[in-house]
């Protein structure tokens, strides 16, 4: 029997209930306002009222409406068909929404469940199973999607029975399961879980090893992230974050790509929705949309929704990186999510934290970034799930609670920089405030020198020096004026505008540009820091910025050009010969020196 | 003490507390959100414990004794919408300001979001004639994006042109704390252009209350979406200004006790902001709803509470301010940015847009360099000189907000500038372009 209460207090989404029988934490609960039920969550209990947040509009209701208590804690459907669906926070199918606008109370189911899908078996009778096995599989779109033992399924079980290959909907048995004490269950190719609490089916949780190739240079050459790993990017207005994760989950090399636009602009998500049915993933030759899932919490839409939209999104992924694969989560902003808490937190009238922030905060996001992670599943195949957060600081200070509490526990720290973006610097990635924690991983380190190239990490290391040094030389500039400082000065400053400009920037909306192989990354890393290593000797300061402007619109013009085509060594070419200028020029010289001595 | 009258509505006469903007009594059976007339004055439940119900006054509370008269509406406020509309002023609770009834279906106000799945992505220009919004900072239909002004910039005259250029089927005008003379201006400026049937007005000025600004926004865009959903009409709305329509969310909230976040907001300041914004939309069927905005900053802070949440939610931001060189108040090439222009520029209008674009903005960005080292006394290079003789001609020429030019000759003026100051390896511009219309002025 459900528990039954009843409504004694409305502010805006918060509800209090009063109540008989028991509810319990993070419990759902259904309003019965008018004709709809309006769902909420237990957020907290005090005697026998519980404090529940409204997922919709409370408009209109009032005390004495019945509250009835489900159960069960906020679950997402998992199952075949989640892939290139757009769902709102709680999962509903937004495209099974009826009208322009949308009603609330209104829950749509996130799955077809009369849908026939291509099952292969992949257990047999007799074979001892336990919580994610795979029993077997389906074809959706193009991934092996894993039917798998249920993990709320504890212990092992035996697999009794399991049906033969053949087409199947998501509701019909496909295997029967008997416990240790003999007690058969049924399995069907969903399942459901509770978005809050971690999926838990692997075996070992390793430190991250291997890079996630993005194909951006800012991030893969000069701050990695690690597939598994964890980073987040905080920024001003307009610094391009929105951008950047686009980019991300249009050219990064993951098998499947979840985008939680949690309490952003709805035309950002309407933009996904109508470019990446179009847009080829570089890597599949399929279409960008196959491998994207999208869960849409805009600004407009429930506030109470947002906390939940990043948690729908993890456990999506969590539950495909348990079918051996290797998945990139994506929330922007997680600020919104933060400051849904806040709001929430000011109505119970709670003891604020910092800037009126619950004093769990940074627990809360420790606990969600905790979920990403490279695993080892129970059959020894390995799955991933690589977490990037934006970060919306108010007034672009970085030092508020959300930026800070996520510093302690993102691993990788991109810092969207003003300046940059008001130069069009894009990606406006601070290079110098910016790190990777994983760039100190030796195993990171011996792999990116294994795989890329043997001096790749001391490559690096020595950009990151010429870009720190070319810094100071400018502010030395700066202050002494162009002739106040020996042309050396010059000389610095433009070695690090090169990495600047062949390196870092990157231009998102060129075909070309907008995604680079480690491979090329490589290259471009060597050209640029051959020059870095160069001897210049230049009459005048004036010399100094033509010169390497020249040079740069070399190495920009190979950026933009096919990798190994003839364009492309056409444009190296011309960097030659520009080099060349230089080299002969000091040799000249050096000739002169020696004529004069003799 | 509780008597019914008409159905649905419950009369009271006992308050049991009073602050500036809110009563609470005792009553049953109110729903939330709910509207009600306290003393003649209209106001709106936020806030139910047991049978302790609290309304926000949108009158304030001056003057209203405890035994003032309650009567409950059963319903949330309400705009009745319909043809009727077109032409005509109305003050925050949607009744028309000289009179008279209207005629149209009753709809609540603050209704719900449009289905993200349903949208389309905006891709239709919308040409001002205003060079530092055509070119640099092109709108899209479907766009929200506010003027950031500090109060002494012409904010509302550059808003009422842009309005009546943009070729919108309606302009609704959202006025929240305007002065009686801005309000007669926009009347004023409306009337002359002929285009007072296509305007409707939503009023709360500097001599009405200013809680009553609350509602002013939402009658604005319930009307603005009877018109683009059910007329299928292209809707431009004028809000107008957001600084002083959050100040009246701030004045609510601090009396309502609750803590407050930076510069004295509400910690649900860009919720509040955000569920009027993204109503703008466009539609399949061809219907819009565009806003712009006022954002008013003070000394040109952009770090504010109001701006940074505004920043974070609308689709760019247009920055005015008087360049002192010529003496006249232009569209900041740095701090203004249009989302939605790549949607548009190059594609509706002249392949070469974007290129010309980020030159001239560049080249800009060069006249300033050379203006700091000019201002610390260092020498200025030739190129130098150049780039702070184009800057000029530039700002006058294009950013300028009196400009009212077609789009293609916006991209001719910049070749021409180019072409003084320049040359085409210092401009930057692709080639083809370059051969295509690059204009020889230096001699
Ligand atoms: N990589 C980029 N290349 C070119 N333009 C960019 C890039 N990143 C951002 N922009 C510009 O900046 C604007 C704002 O970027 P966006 O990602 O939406 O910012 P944020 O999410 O930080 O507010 C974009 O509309 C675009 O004009
Ligand atoms: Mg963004």
């Amino acid at each position: 029997m459900n528990t039954i209460g009843n409504v004694t207090g409305i502010i805006a989404n918060l509800v209090i209930v009063e109540t008989e029988g028991t509810t319990a934490q993070n419990e759902i609960c259904y309003i019965k306002h008018g004709d709809t039920r309006l769902m909420a969550e237990v957020i907290k209990v005090v005697g026998n009222k519980s404090y529940i947040q409204v997922f919709e509009s409370t408009r209109g209701v009032k005390v004495g409406t019945e509250v009835e208590f489900m159960g069960h804690m906020l679950e997402v459907t998992l199952g075949p068909g989640i892939l290139s669906k757009n769902f709102d926070g709680l999962q509903n199918d937004l495209h099974k929404m009826e009208g322009v606008f949308l009603k609330r109370g209104q829950y749509t189911h996130p799955l077809e469940m009369e849908q026939k899908f291509d099952f292969k078996a992949l257990a047999k009778k007799d074979d001892k199973v336990v919580a994610g096995s795979w029993l077997g599989e389906v074809k959706e779109n193009w991934i092996p999607h894993k039917i798998m033992v249920p993990f709320v399924f504890k212990g092992e079980y035996t697999v009794k029975s399991i049906k033969k290959d053949g087409e199947y909907t998501p509701k019909e048995t496909i295997a029967v399961l008997t416990d240790k004490e003999g007690n058969d269950h049924e399995v069907t190719m969903t399942q459901k879980w509770p978005v809050k609490v971690p999926i838990k089916a692997y075996k070992d949780k390793p430190r991250p090893f291997k890079i996630l190739e993005t194909g951006i240079r800012v991030m893969d050459t000069m701050n990695p992230i690690a597939e598994g790993g964890t980073g987040f990017i905080p920024g001003p207005f307009g610094s391009g974050k929105t951008v950047l994760q686009h980019n991300l989950s249009k050219n990064a090399e993951a098998d499947l790509v979840i985008i939680a636009a949690c309490g952003e602009r709805a035309n950002e998500v309407v933009e996904i929705f109508t470019e990446f049915p179009e847009l080829d993933d570089p890597r599949s030759g399929r279409k960008l949309m196959e491998r994207t899932t999208i869960i849409a919490n805009t600004s407009n839409m429930p506030v109470a929704a947002r906390e939940a939209s990043v948690y729908t999104a993890m456990t999506i992924a969590e539950y495909y990186r348990a079918m051996g694969l290797k998945i990139l989560l994506l929330a922007d902003s997680t600020s919104r999510w933060a400051q849904a808490l806040r709001e929430m937190s000011n109505r119970m009238e709670e003891l604020p934290g910092p800037d009126g922030f619950p004093m769990d905060l940074s627990a809360i996001i420790a606990n969600f970034y905790a979920r990403a992670g490279y695993v080892y599943l129970p059959n020894d195949e390995s799955g991933s799930i690589t977490f990037i957060g934006t970060v919306s600081p108010a007034g672009g200070n970085l030092k508020e609670p959300v930026t800070e509490s996520t510093k302690k526990v993102a691993r990788c720290f991109y810092a969207l920089s003003q300046d940059r973006a008001d130069s069009k610097r894009y990606p406006a990635i601070d290079p110098i405030e910016s790190y990777s924690k994983y760039l100190e991983y030796p195993e990171i380190e011996e792999y990116l020198n294994k795989t890329i190239d043997e001096h790749w990490t001391a490559n690096v290391f020595k950009a990151k020096d010429i870009l720190l040094r070319g810094k100071e030389s400018y502010e030395q500039i700066n202050i002494l004026g162009d002739d106040g400082v020996p042309v050396e000065y010059h000389v610095r400053y433009w070695k690090s505008e090169l990495i600047d400009f062949a390196i870092l920037q990157q231009d998102a909306f060129d075909a070309v540009d907008a995604a680079s192989s480690l491979d090329r990354q490589n290259y471009m890393l060597q050209k640029s820091l051959e020059v870095a290593d160069m001897d210049f000797k230049f009459e005048s300061f004036e010399d100094v910025g033509p010169y390497f402007k020249r040079v740069i619109n070399a190495l920009k013009q190979m950026n933009f050009s096919e990798y190994e085509s003839d364009e492309f060594k056409q444009n190296e070419k011309e960097f030659r010969n520009i080099l060349k200028e230089q080299e002969t020029a000091s040799k000249e010289e050096e000739m002169t020196a020696e004529e004069k001595a003799s | 003490m509780e008597k019914e009258t008409k159905a649905f509505q419950r009369v009271y006469t006992k308050l049991f507390q009073l602050t500036k903007a809110t009563v609470s009594l005792h009553a049953k059976g109110i729903g939330y959100d709910e509207l009600a007339i306290v003393d003649g004055r209209l106001a709106q439940v936020v806030k139910i414990m047991e049978d302790l119900v609290t309304l926000q006054i949108f009158g304030g509370t001056e003057g209203i004794a405890t035994n003032a008269e309650v009567i409950f509406a059963g319903k949330a406020p309400t705009l009745k919408v319909g043809d009727d509309l077109a032409g005509r002023f109305f003050n925050a609770y949607g009744e028309p300001i000289e009179g008279g009834e209207i005629l149209g279906e009753e709809r609540e106000i603050g209704g719900p979001s449009v289905n993200p799945v349903r949208r389309k992505q905006p891709s239709e220009f919308i040409p001002t004639g205003i060079a530092g919004i055509d070119l640099n900072n092109a709108l899209v239909t479907g766009q929200k994006i506010p003027f950031f002004a500090d109060p002494d910039q012409p904010y509302n005259q550059v808003m009422a042109m842009v309005a009546l250029r943009a070729k919108a089927d309606k302009i609704i005008l959202a006025g929240m704390g305007l002065t009686r003379d801005d309000y007669l201006y926009f009347k004023n400026v409306f009337d002359n252009a002929g285009a007072l049937d296509r305007i409707v007005g939503f009023i709360n000025t500097t001599e009405d209350p200013p809680v009553e600004r609350l509602l002013v926004p939402d009658m604005a865009l319930t009307a603005a979406e009877y018109f683009a959903v059910e007329k299928n009409e292209k809707v431009l709305v004028l809000l107008t200004d957001m600084t002083l329509y959050s100040d009246a969310l701030s004045i609510v909230s601090n009396r309502m006790d609750q803590i407050p976040s930076k510069d004295s907001m509400p910690g649900s300041l860009y919720s509040d902001l955000a569920r009027l914004y993204e109503k703008a939309v466009q539609f399949p069927d061809g219907g819009s709803i565009t806003q712009i905005a006022v954002t008013t900053l003070s000394g040109g802070d952009i770090t504010h509470a109001v701006p940074d949440n505004t920043g974070y939610i609308t689709e760019g931001q247009l920055f005015l301010r008087k360049d002192s060189d010529i003496g006249k108040v232009i569209v900041d090439p740095f701090r203004s940015l249009s989302r939605l222009k790549q949607l548009v520029i190059g594609k509706k209008t002249r392949e070469d847009h974007p290129q010309v674009m980020n030159a001239a903005v560049r080249l800009y960005a060069d006249a300033a360099n050379a203006k700091t080292k000019q201002e610390n006394g260092f020498d200025l290079t030739d190129y130098d000189q150049r780039s702070l003789d184009f800057a000029k001609e530039y700002s006058e020429k294009l950013l300028a907000i009196d400009v009212n030019i077609e789009t293609d000759d916006m991209l001719e003026t910049a070749y021409e500038l180019f072409g003084t100051y320049f040359k085409p390896e210092e401009v930057g511009i692709k080639q083809q372009f370059v051969d295509k219309y690059w204009k020889n002025n230096k001699n």
